[in-house]
């Protein structure tokens, strides 16, 4: 679904008068191979290159070294342009940049309307992706009206609609209280498991990726660990340095562990450390 | 500072109107460091707002050191130095040339001599933890949790008594979180000052705060320590909120036949219990 190679990404960075004073590396050799179905998490602090990642993979940005290919098109040639976009659609952190229409379906129709869909179909669309993140009932509501996480649910229908094969989901729920997040990313992993849409999920909140195929923290624009949230977590002390965190699930685990207890390496759901306790 | 039956309606008498609180009384006593939760919505940034008079009751009284600060002649400027408030994403509120003048920025407009600035705004960076190397920067080439402490320092160098932050962790990765917070604490044990903090994490604020004030629907729902309002985590859960993710672990346990404590929100006291429980058996 999507590929790299040796992708990086460099901007200049510049004075006050506009002088390059230098370049700055954001992205930095990544090689990924995503396939179609998967849910991807990417970790990584403020400044860790992973948004810049992002914005790859639906060519807002095209790489300044190396390849990248979504659906198997380059994003550096232009007229894969189209279809990249339609291929893989975002989401971004601000609920309230993304919606543009005055009442919910407009907003979700805007996408389809644009590449020219043919009218029925567009209704038809709307209505699938409005029930599929379940907001159906809101689609004659203003967006202004709407909660945070409402917001970011529309935002994605909008996506959806798109019938895009993968989702790239930047920080959607940073902005949200908890039940915002909770109906985000309930949404998100149901497209994944029914629509069988490909994910990729950038976050701070670590809870939130422990139902990903593959867990990627990158750090200096490089991809620094990969694996599954279990192998992953099971790594605390090098996470930290990262200047990342585990669930407080497996923090506590952990901290049992180092006080004593014969407790296995990167838990992640509560349930499984209240087992092992009561056996 | 004490809040009496203050209500606010949105858009009175007109056919938008919303009440956002409705009967609130409250206590900021000295010194303490609070805790306020609530989903988006429940009243929590309009009360903050009524802090420092930016937004007024339609309805009941605010006292600042006794004083009714609706009443006549009130000098609302001199709250408003008294109570510092650190809005959501502070950082784009950064404008300046170099870090040092930005936090010289509001002592310069309380009347201060440039000397007296200087002084304040060096003590707030140490405070928030910006080394001198920063001081001559542009704000704008600090990383996101070091702009947001840049900011901090900008409403500290006016020597607020009470320090209100709205959500000064949002958007930053874990140790940025982490970073802003103790040194928050850190502040309020040096300086004694009065910390309001709102957040969406249940897990810090059950870390750092003395009392946790719940609103919900514009209204007080709990009002106490961490550990009393945190027993009510399945209310909690129907207002949109939660508990730190230990204290379901550890009622869990409880239910389960281990003696251990339910009443637990933090990762130290969790791993206490628990090992005080499995030493029994």
């Amino acid at each position: 679904m999507i590929k790299t190679e040796n992708l990086s990404f460099e901007y200049e960075k510049r004075d006050e008068e506009g002088n390059v004073i230098g370049t700055h590396v954001a992205v930095d050799g990544v090689e990924l191979s995503i396939k179609q179905g998967q849910f991807i998490a990417i970790l990584g602090h403020n400044g860790s290159g992973k948004s810049t990642l992002a914005k790859h993979m639906n060519a807002i940005l095209v790489p300044t070294g190396g390849t990248m290919w979504v659906a198997g098109k380059d994003t550096k040639q232009d007229a894969n342009l189209r279809d990249i976009r339609q291929s893989a659609g975002m989401v971004f952190q601000n609920p309230d940049n993304q919606i543009i229409g005055t009442v919910v379906e407009e907003d979700v129709g805007f996408g389809p309307e644009n590449i020219g869909v043919p009218t029925e179909e567009i209704w038809q669309r709307v209505e699938e992706s409005l029930n599929a993140v379940g907001m159906i009932e809101y689609r004659h509501h203003s967006p202004n009206k709407l909660s945070g996480g409402q917001k970011q649910r529309v935002a994605i229908a909008g996506v959806v609609a798109m019938r895009p094969k993968c989702i790239v989901l930047d920080e959607p729920t940073a902005m949200l209280d908890p039940n915002g997040r909770k109906e985000v990313l309930k949404t998100v992993k149901k497209l994944h498991e029914k629509e069988k849409v490909t994910v990729i999920l950038i976050t701070h909140y670590m809870e939130e990726v422990i139902d990903a195929d593959v867990v990627i923290v990158m750090d200096h624009g490089k991809i620094v660990m990969q694996g599954t949230p279990r192998e992953i977590f099971s790594r605390v002390e090098e996470l930290k340095e990262y200047r990342l965190d585990v669930p407080q699930v497996t923090m506590l685990a952990y901290e049992l562990r180092k006080r004593g207890l014969n407790i296995p390496n990167g838990i992640l759901r509560k349930e499984e450390l209240v087992k092992i306790l009561c056996q | 500072m004490r809040l009496e039956h203050v209500n606010y309606i949105y858009s009175q008498g007109t056919a938008y109107e919303k009440q956002a609180l409705k009967d609130i009384c409250l206590e900021f006593p000295d010194g303490e460091f609070i805790g306020i939760i609530g989903h988006t919505g429940s009243g929590k940034s309009t009360l903050i707002q009524h802090l420092n008079g930016l937004i007024k009751a339609t309805g009941g009284a605010l006292y600042y050191d006794g004083k009714n600060i609706y009443g006549a002649g009130y000098p609302m400027k001199e709250l408003r130095s008294q109570v510092g408030l650190v809005f959501q994403y502070p950082e784009h509120q950064l404008f300046e040339v170099d870090v040092l003048k930005d936090v010289c920025f509001g002592p310069k407009n309380q009347g201060l001599s440039e000397e007296e600035c200087i002084k304040r705004a060096k003590e707030a960076l140490r405070l928030v933890g910006l080394k001198e190397k920063y001081h001559n920067q542009s704000p704008f080439e600090l990383s996101g949790g070091q702009k947001r402490r840049a900011a901090i320092a900008g409403v500290l160098a006016m020597h607020p008594k009470i320090l209100v932050l709205d959500e000064p962790t949002a958007g930053l990765d874990p140790k940025g979180r982490d970073e802003i917070l103790n040194q928050i604490a850190k502040l309020h044990k040096e300086t004694k000052i009065t910390v309001v903090l709102v957040s969406h994490s249940m897990e810090d604020v059950a870390k750092y705060v003395d009392r946790i004030i719940v609103m919900n629907h514009a209204e007080v729902m709990y009002n106490g320590t961490p550990k009393e309002v945190f027993r009510h985590y399945r209310e909690l859960e129907e207002v949109g909120l939660a508990a730190p993710q230990v204290t379901y672990i550890m009622q869990e346990l409880k239910k389960k036949g281990m003696p251990v404590s339910g009443d637990v929100t933090t990762i130290e006291e969790a791993a206490d219990e628990i090992m005080k429980a499995v030493q029994i058996r």
